[in-house]
């Protein structure tokens, strides 16, 4: 029992529900609720990003798009259609899937960061077309999203959507712990560390790297559908490149291929620009330099960069 | 057939200004692609050295244009202000190499891109603390008389922009060719390792590609302000674009950048001008999906075997 609850992976789940579980006492009023839905928002986001960037070793500059993507099919199905928002969000899944399979496919046989500029670019494309058609979209100025409901239930304020997006946190680091630990998974360590290696045993890397780029796509998808109902309001920012860039920073200062470092990535940057806030105009000026002091000084990420400190010095002292 | 004749002569004066309008598209096309080609071999050439992808390369285009804006502000003569805004981005750009990548160089290249968008970021914010939000015009360097040509206009300016490129790719080839630096540049290129081992600096030569990379994101950034305006965030779009540009012509390929940038212009100016203006920004992004799918090293890029 004991050594099952300190296995890495069980011990680390429970901890993460207990810190969702006992956040609450320490959230004085609905603003800090507001804050904690972001961050588990982006948290997902995140946790399925780092499985693109952490095993198949590439960068997507482009799940800003996906996000906002899924935002808007749920929007504009809901309110201009009048579909049932579990439907709207699967049919943003079902679009965003489908896209990014048919993007990934062609590109990922190539080595180099290719991906990085076809989701640049797609990313980019997606926004342009959402400012540009307001007579769907609401262009520059945003559109109004309607509340998620559900076999007649209605989610609405602070306090129900912080369970949901709390328990869909805890599932989709379960679920990205499983496929790190599948066959897939494997394979695609053996992907970033030699790629021509992996590819002589029988590794199908490209096929891995494809399922790993739609499935953090459609994480992506679905937080963007749970966020604009959530929200209630979208603007084309959500699809933007800024977005995109925040999201893979996210990744890559937690602590790339570590799961919950990706979590402490996407906590320090969604709490980071509410502090900076203040600042008003140094507010880029500070963000930049603590983006850059980080990564100069701990380039593989805080979380294994502080694990491996910890560990260090354990062992010193044994 | 008796009303052929006068049909024929409606369709030649059309077709004469369907001509000149196609040469006006052109001409602002191979303007602004020139610029995107300068920021393009930018990318190419600090790739070349280190496989790194400079997202703060907009950056340099932005400190070109704005700082030259700023330095005729205070009363500088437009020469000495261009002189000044060039030394002040390579500065940049060497800094942004000494203390920014060089600590880091041990790291994985997706850090140091990340290093570098960080970098943007915070340049960026910079530059607008100090010369604030707004669009700023920069005067032309010999007035604003246009040029008329088979029907079309051609800015002044334009001729600026383009005999600036091309002087400026000359002698590129000629330091590539001929200078000891040049050539360690090229070696280092080519394979860091064998070029460490006769004795190359490598890191030496990522710092010299950054400051020349830093040079041509400013004249960049000089020449086409006084045609698009300038501003603190005008680095995103032509950074992007830039990076279009490289990789439309095979990424770390010289002569593929310069190609891909005019291209691209071109390409930019014609959908803008025949298609939609509003989705102008969004062409070269479309352009460079296809080229992935259907040309994945480029237009120039090498086709060969990996070795491991």
């Amino acid at each position: 029992m004991l050594a099952k609850l300190t296995h890495p992976r069980i011990g680390g789940l429970l901890i993460l529900s207990l810190i969702i579980a006992l956040l609450p006492l320490a959230l004085p009023n609905n603003y800090y609720y507001d804050v904690a839905i972001k961050i588990g928002i982006n948290a997902i986001v995140v946790v399925g990003l780092n499985l693109l960037i952490g095993y198949a070793g590439q960068i997507s500059l482009g799940h800003g798009g996906f996000f906002g993507l899924g935002a808007y099919t749920s929007g504009i199905l809901t309110a201009v259609y009048g579909w049932p928002p579990l439907l709207a969000l699967l049919t943003g899944v079902a679009v965003v899937g489908v896209l990014s399979f048919i993007v990934a496919r062609p590109i990922l046989r190539l080595t180099g960061h290719y991906l990085a500029m076809a989701t640049l670019g797609l990313g980019i494309i997606i926004s342009i077309v959402i400012s540009n058609e307001d007579w769907l979209t609401g262009g520059p100025d945003g559109m109004y999203v309607e509340p998620f409901t559900l076999l007649g239930w209605e989610l609405y304020g602070e306090k129900p959507w912080y369970w949901v997006i709390g328990a869909l946190l805890v599932i989709s680091v379960w679920m990205a712990m499983n496929i790190v630990d599948s066959p897939a998974g494997r394979a695609l360590r053996a992907v970033h560390g030699s790629e021509v290696a992996a590819q002589v045993v029988g590794v199908d890397t490209t096929g891995y790297k494809v399922l790993l780029f739609v499935v953090s796509a459609v994480f992506a998808s679905v937080m963007g559908s749970l966020f604009a109902h959530y929200s209630g309001f979208i603007t084309p920012a959500q699809a933007g490149f800024f977005h995109s860039i925040e999201l893979v920073t996210m990744v890559v200062l937690g602590g790339m291929a570590s799961t919950y470092g990706a979590l402490v990535g996407a906590v320090l940057l969604t709490v980071l620009p509410q502090l900076l806030s203040g600042f008003e105009d140094f507010e880029m000026v500070i963000f930049g330099l603590i983006l850059m002091l980080t990564l100069i000084f701990m380039p593989k990420g805080l979380v294994p960069t502080l694990t491996h400190k910890l560990k260090d010095w354990r062992g010193g002292r044994s | 057939m008796g009303a052929g004749r006068p049909l024929l002569v409606i369709t030649a004066g059309c077709s004469g200004i369907m001509f000149a309008e196609f040469l006006q598209y052109l001409f602002s096309g191979m303007t602004i692609g020139a610029t995107y080609a300068l920021v393009g071999l930018g990318f190419a050439i600090i790739y070349n050295a280190s496989h790194v992808i400079n997202f703060a390369q907009g950056e340099f285009v932005m400190i070109g244009g704005m700082a030259t804006v700023f330095l005729i502000h205070i009363g500088l003569p437009l020469p000495v202000a261009i002189l000044g805004a060039v030394a002040l981005a390579v500065v940049t750009g060497l800094a942004l190499e000494k203390l920014a990548v060089e600590p880091a160089r041990n790291a994985d290249v997706v850090t140091l891109i990340i290093i570098t968008i960080g970098a943007s970021i915070f340049l960026r914010g910079l530059a607008q603390v100090l010369w604030g939000k707004e669009f700023f015009a920069l005067p032309a360097f010999s007035g604003n008389d246009p040029i008329h040509l088979g029907g079309a206009t051609l800015l002044p300016q334009s001729l600026w922009v383009l005999g600036i490129t091309l002087a400026i790719v000359v002698a590129l080839a000629w330091f590539f060719k001929y200078t000891l630096i040049g050539k360690a540049i090229l070696a280092t290129a080519c394979n860091a390792d064998a070029a460490k081992m006769m004795g190359i600096n490598t890191q030496f030569i990522l710092f010299i590609s950054f400051g020349l990379s830093a040079l041509l994101g400013a004249v960049a950034g000089i020449i086409v302000a006084p045609i698009t305006l300038t501003s603190y965030d005008v680095g995103i779009m032509l950074g992007l674009k830039g990076f279009v540009a490289a990789v439309l012509g095979g990424l770390g390929s010289a002569v593929g950048a310069i190609v891909g940038g005019l291209l691209l212009g071109i390409i930019e100016a014609m959908a803008a001008g025949y298609i939609s203006s509003d989705y102008k920004d969004a062409v070269p992004f479309v352009i460079i999906l296809l080229i992935l799918f259907f040309l994945p090293s480029g237009l120039f890029g090498a086709r060969g075997t990996e070795r491991v």
